[in-house]
């Protein structure tokens, strides 16, 4: 043990140093074409498939256009890629090929830097709400801005003053700001997903992202948490695509609606316009739990199978 | 599927190896092997009526424990054990962090969590008297030997177990910080240090337990520490204050693992 070695330490003062460049500084080639005009959609998907390394093919060539403050409803059966579609576009899923743009922002083409940049203007909301458990409720809104933050100002939980108040704002807005400091495994269903949209706005998105956020709450809830993305949508001129199984709930909120089957768009068109045959499309004759509108259509096919299986 | 249900058809649970020839072969032949091994135990009547006699006196000393005559040497014994297990914790926690982060196949890279569970592997491989043996000779005797033996150790108790904690934990928490444009480093700090902490801080306390407990043991191979100062009892016959050292020995362990499962039950 001559001379002390030098190379641990080098590597750890490094990294603290790399912790207080925020992420607006750190060295992006960023082409960033923001030519927003009125005609460009907010979000382009062209061609886009995603085929997963077991074969599994759950989006084929998807072509798809959102407006700048649409509130689009993504509905079809369990499989049929709509959580991958969502995915792909913040990259949490990697497209096989296709483009994305955001504003004109080729996503699918981002290096990780950039792409994280770029992920601070596509705001998730999630099915199970994936708020981080042990962390309170004002973490877990906070860490909406962990993009625009350094490392230890994250760490240490020195958001700007400015976030703080938005913080508190939005907590407000969505009906929980009585406890910020309550942990996010205390709430409710419908209160966790309240702080869960607090989180994504935080963000200052574009576009809005929600994977099903009614599926595990009771149908009031579904409807006061659907009004209320909605309504904070507009607010803001933001885009939303929402996942979603319940079809109803769909048509009552949303001004467009694209059904998915099995990795490719079957209708895309007004709430209004889904009728018995588009559902039949979507969801295909032999499903389990036909639409009440389908139920003549499907009787016969259904009496059929049940038939099978008792003999 | 037509099946006709006749009555009185006979059931017994499947035989976990199928064929009755290897089954009872097997059987049979294990029986074998262990009455011959049995028989090949060269065993001393006389041998064990002397031992026996020692045992007794061992005994004997054992119920008149000397906390006095060696009073110094148990003291600054047990202080060694105790900053020997303190310091090797500590050091021992801060380098499984990040050898357990790498041991998480759902964090990091192919590459990377192989490295990371080849140092845990060789970290396990080998029990804490062996690797004693050897920073024994390659130190010296004293408490540095042990310090670095029981860091050894822990490293692989800690970074494995947690490593198993991190693949365990809930992903979708993960995803939605990595959606914000979170950094890999503000991932690791918000979608994983909450879900994995009270196990950490659990998991490090337990090691504590079994930290103060080894340096008695590698003691004994000369890395100092109490283990250093019961042998020298136990070899010099003064079994009365070796009796008092295992007794002080016990009750400083009841009194660590009391404290760690009180704070480790806050904790969840």
């Amino acid at each position: 043990m001559g001379s002390p070695n030098l190379g641990l330490p080098i590597v750890f003062v490094s990294v603290l140093l790399a912790g207080f460049v925020p992420n607006e500084f750190r060295p992006t080639a960023f082409g960033y074409a923001l030519a927003v005009t009125p005609l460009c959609p907010m979000l382009r998907i062209q061609s886009l498939t995603k085929r997963y390394p077991t074969g599994d093919i759950a989006l084929q060539s998807v072509n798809l256009d959102v407006p700048d403050g649409q509130v689009m409803a993504l509905i079809g059966p369990s499989g049929a890629g709509k959580s991958t579609l969502i995915r792909c576009i913040n990259r949490l899923v990697e497209p096989t090929s296709g483009q994305i743009y955001l504003n004109e922002l080729e996503l699918t083409r981002l290096g990780s830097a950039q792409l994280r940049r770029a992920r601070r203007r596509m705001a998730m909301i999630f099915q199970e709400y994936a708020l981080v458990e042990r962390l309170t409720v004002m973490e877990n809104v906070l860490s909406g801005q962990l993009g625009y933050v350094n490392f230890w100002q994250s760490w240490f939980r020195k958001f700007p003053q400015g976030t703080v108040d938005e913080a508190f704002r939005l907590l407000e807005r969505v009906g929980l700001g009585q406890f910020p400091d309550k942990r996010a495994d205390a709430l409710s269903g419908g209160q966790r997903q309240r702080v869960g949209i607090a989180r994504a706005l935080l963000q200052n998105p574009n576009i809005l992202l929600v994977d099903e956020p009614t599926a595990s709450l009771d149908p009031k809830t579904a409807r006061q948490i659907m009004r209320l993305i909605c309504e904070l949508a507009q607010e803001r001129g933001l885009s939303v695509i929402v996942n979603i199984h319940d079809v109803p709930l769909a048509q009552q909120f949303s001004q467009r609606i694209v059904g998915l089957q099995a990795g490719e768009i079957v209708y895309d068109g007004p709430p209004s316009g889904l009728t018995e045959r588009a559902l039949t499309q979507i969801y295909g004759e032999e499903d389990w739990n036909p639409e009440r509108e389908s139920e003549a259509d499907e009787s016969p096919a259904l009496a059929g199978t049940a038939g099978e299986r008792q003999s | 599927m037509t099946q006709t249900t006749l009555p009185g058809r006979q059931w017994s649970p499947p035989n976990l190896i199928e064929n009755p020839w290897i089954r009872w072969g097997l059987l049979i032949g294990g029986i074998i092997y262990l009455v011959l091994a049995l028989l090949s135990v060269d065993v001393n009547p006389g041998r064990i009526a002397r031992g026996m006699e020692r045992g007794g006196q061992i005994l004997v000393g054992f119920v008149q424990p000397d906390f006095f005559s060696r009073r110094d040497n148990i003291i600054s014994g047990l202080i060694e054990s105790l900053v020997m297990t303190v310091v090797a914790t500590a050091i021992g926690v801060v380098i499984s962090v990040p050898i357990g982060i790498g041991g998480a196949r759902n964090l990091v890279p192919l590459p990377v969590y192989l490295v990371c569970r080849l140092v845990i592997a060789l970290s396990r491989t080998f029990q804490e008297v062996i690797i004693a043996i050897l920073f024994v000779v390659m130190l010296g005797f004293g408490p540095l030997a042990g310090v670095m033996t029981l860091v050894f150790g822990s490293v692989g108790f800690v970074s494995k177990l947690l490593a198993e904690n991190i693949e365990e934990i809930d992903a979708a928490q993960v995803e939605a910080i990595r959606a914000t444009g979170a950094s890999w480093m503000q991932m690791l700090t918000y979608g994983v240090l909450p879900q994995v902490l009270p196990r950490l801080v659990g998991l490090s306390l337990y090691r504590f337990d079994i930290n103060l407990r080894e340096s008695a043991v590698i003691g004994i191979v000369g890395a100092g520490g109490i283990g250093a100062t019961l042998n020298t009892s136990i070899q010099r016959y003064e079994y009365n204050t070796a009796s008092a050292i295992l007794l002080l020995i016990i009750a400083l362990v009841m009194a660590t693992e009391l404290v760690s499962s009180a704070v480790r039950q806050r904790l969840q």
